[in-house]
């Protein structure tokens, strides 16, 4: 029996009934696909045969198609790299942390949320993967295998290694975490559908039946999982930060990485739930379940891990003073007055003071100014990426070694590649899959609907 | 031989409502089959007396086959069948191997688990479900009542119980199995 205060915002709009939430969710799998749907297909598989080139050509060529030099060895590639795994924080972290806390507005979101996750870190992976050059090659160097097949066992004092294990535990462990969410729905269509779809749709429900004792199980094993999940997130970017702070490199060096990474993980990956949602919320017609509140809700977690970036990067700067160490110093104020100066006050700019911009409830609960600023979050926390990685690498420790970074077509066109690649899947899953969970939502129905006035 | 079972099913639209029917149905001495929902409904395995899951279990037994398999691997590789010196530090440094076997930690306990549960709740792609009821998935909760678990009461009176406890329909069903 789940008891709710009444003084509480509803987060179902509409009076909708149990059997409504089936209705309005199966509708979008069930109908054909939308104009706007086509259109948003269209461009995705556009910007992914264009970006496809790119990728051919640094296959075939290889990576000296980027504009990597001897001094810039790492930029847009791990910039990219970084950026999609940032992304690829919220969906777990909504659906897992979220859970644990017994934030019920999570429900309508979870679904979509991890998806996005699952897809974005894919985008991720295809960074590092194409970096190799030779990625047929990849397992040999990246898995740890016989000697008989390379060279020597992997090196399991590296960060890099440690990010092949997060990273590919973080996706399969997201992946199962959506599958088990999605096969109570896909049960759902299962009942309703008839013919070839109820075929494959009985295929993918696993002939779930509903029965209290599975239901039982499944509760116990979401919050299991919820509960490996969550130290899972805060490990993968906590790891990837390591790719840096392990290193010597002057502005990298820096104790401050793990928890500053993650909490700007979870900013940039609230901003882009929070940019596709917006979206699909319109297109799907899906009002009644992601309401202002949610909205509201979500713009408050952007303005606290926003306002915890901000203290990072202010902390950066005195922690680099303080330090005393010339080359340390030099790092930070070449980044505010250096050849990359405006990377530097984009990134300020976007992710300081933006989020802040939600003090005020008349913009946390404008979708027109939410919408603007989730897409202004994740611009900033490109650059923030760019920032450390390009700034700090291209002043090296021999002044005749100095250079810039210019990125080629090609950079732009890998990068292009995984936004074809990630928008074409979630167009993909959000017409033929459930995008709301409705099982969740069908059990907040009774006590979190806003009633009908009678 | 066709062996079939007839079910009377009890169909409520309400959760609260089979929650209290179920204690009162129970009370009534009727053996109930199992309960179907749309969605998962909390207090639901306690009154029908259900054990608590033991798949926490399995998923912690699954997490430290993860965890020494995990230090296993890395010790004997560096450690055992090719030492190697890496940055002058220890041929095998435990504060490196953390990460690993974390990952590994929580990839096996997670599978696991949910391997685990797939296997128990006999959830397969091929399976077919045999639904009582298709509104099961959509907004009715049924409760299942097998006759022949029953049999020192009618039909008739099982209808009268499950009436009496709020379901909203009474229906018969004849199941091959």
């Amino acid at each position: 029996m789940q008891v709710t205060s009444s003084v509480r915002t509803p987060l179902i709009t509409g009076g909708k009934t149990v059997h409504d939430v089936t209705e309005d969710i199966c509708r979008q799998v069930e109908g054909k696909p939308s104009k706007s749907w086509l259109l948003g297909m269209g461009m995705a598989l556009t910007a992914f045969g264009i970006g496809f080139i790119a990728v051919a050509a640094t296959l075939w060529e290889g990576i000296g198609m980027w504009g990597l030099n001897k001094t810039v060895g790492w930029a847009w590639d791990i910039t990219n790299f970084v950026w999609w795994v940032g992304i690829g924080h919220a969906g777990t972290l909504i659906s897992a942390v979220l859970l644990l806390f017994r934030q019920k507005w999570r429900m309508a979101i979870n679904r979509a949320a991890e998806a996005m996750t699952i897809f974005a870190v894919i985008c991720a992976a295809m960074f590092p993967v194409l970096h190799m050059g030779r990625p047929w090659l990849g397992a040999y160097w990246a898995l740890p295998l016989p000697n008989t097949f390379g060279s020597l066992w992997v090196n399991f004092n590296s960060p890099l290694l440690w990010d092949v294990f997060a990273i590919s535990t973080y996706f399969s462990v997201s992946l199962v975490f959506w599958y088990l969410g999605l096969v109570p729905d896909f049960a759902t269509i299962r009942d309703r559908a008839t013919g070839m779809r109820k075929k494959i749709y009985g295929a993918l429900s696993l002939g779930w039946d509903g029965a209290a004792r599975t239901w039982s199980r499944y509760e116990s094993v979401s919050l299991i999982l919820a509960g490996l999940a969550t130290p899972l997130v805060l490990s993968v970017h906590t790891i990837v930060s390591f790719d840096f702070a392990t290193s010597v490199i002057p502005g990298w060096h820096t104790t401050i990485f793990p928890p500053y990474f993650v909490a700007g993980a979870i900013f940039s990956g609230f901003a882009m739930v929070l940019t596709l949602m917006l979206v699909t919320r319109r297109l799907f017609k899906l009002e009644d379940y992601i309401t202002i509140e949610h909205i509201s809700l979500m713009n408050i977690v952007i303005t606290v891990t926003g306002s915890i970036v901000g203290i990072a990067y202010i902390t950066e700067f005195f922690v680099a003073w303080y330090s005393g160490v010339p080359a340390e110093q030099y790092a930070f104020f070449n980044r505010m007055q250096g050849p990359y100066w405006w990377a530097y006050w984009s990134m300020m700019t976007c992710n300081v003071i933006s989020p802040q911009l939600f003090w005020s409830k008349r913009i946390r609960t404008s979708i027109s100014a939410t919408f603007i600023i989730s897409i202004i979050v994740n611009i900033g926390m490109w650059f923030e990426r760019f920032v450390i990685i390009v700034t700090s690498l291209h002043r090296d420790y021999l002044p005749s070694s100095w250079s810039m970074f210019y990125p080629t077509v090609y950079d732009m066109g890998v990068y292009l590649f995984t936004f074809g690649l990630f928008f074409t899947a979630f167009l993909l899953f959000a017409k033929f899959f459930p995008v709301v969970n409705m099982a969740e939502i069908k059990s907040i129905v009774k006590s979190s609907s806003e009633k009908q006035t009678a | 031989m066709s062996d079939s079972r007839n079910f009377v099913l009890g169909v409520f639209d309400d959760e609260d409502v089979l929650l209290s029917a179920v204690r009162k149905v129970r009370g009534a001495g009727v053996k109930i089959d199992e309960v179907y929902s749309p969605f998962p409904v909390h207090g639901l395995d306690d009154e029908l007396g259900y054990k608590r899951s033991r798949l926490p279990i399995a998923a912690f037994m699954f997490g430290i086959l993860g965890t020494s398999l995990a230090l296993t691997m890395q010790f004997w590789m560096l450690g055992v069948d090719w030492p190697m010196i890496i940055g002058g530090k220890d041929f095998t440094p435990l504060p490196d191997f953390i990460p690993v076997t974390f990952e590994l930690t929580v990839l096996l306990a997670a599978f696991g688990m949910v391997g685990t549960f797939l296997v128990s709740s006999d959830l397969k792609p091929w399976k077919d479900p045999k639904m009582l009821d298709l509104r099961i998935t959509d907004d009715k909760h049924i409760m299942a009542i097998d006759l022949g678990k029953n049999k020192s009461m009618d039909a008739q009176t099982i209808n009268g119980v499950l009436k009496d406890s709020g379901a909203v329909e009474v229906n018969d069903k004849e199941v091959e199995d």
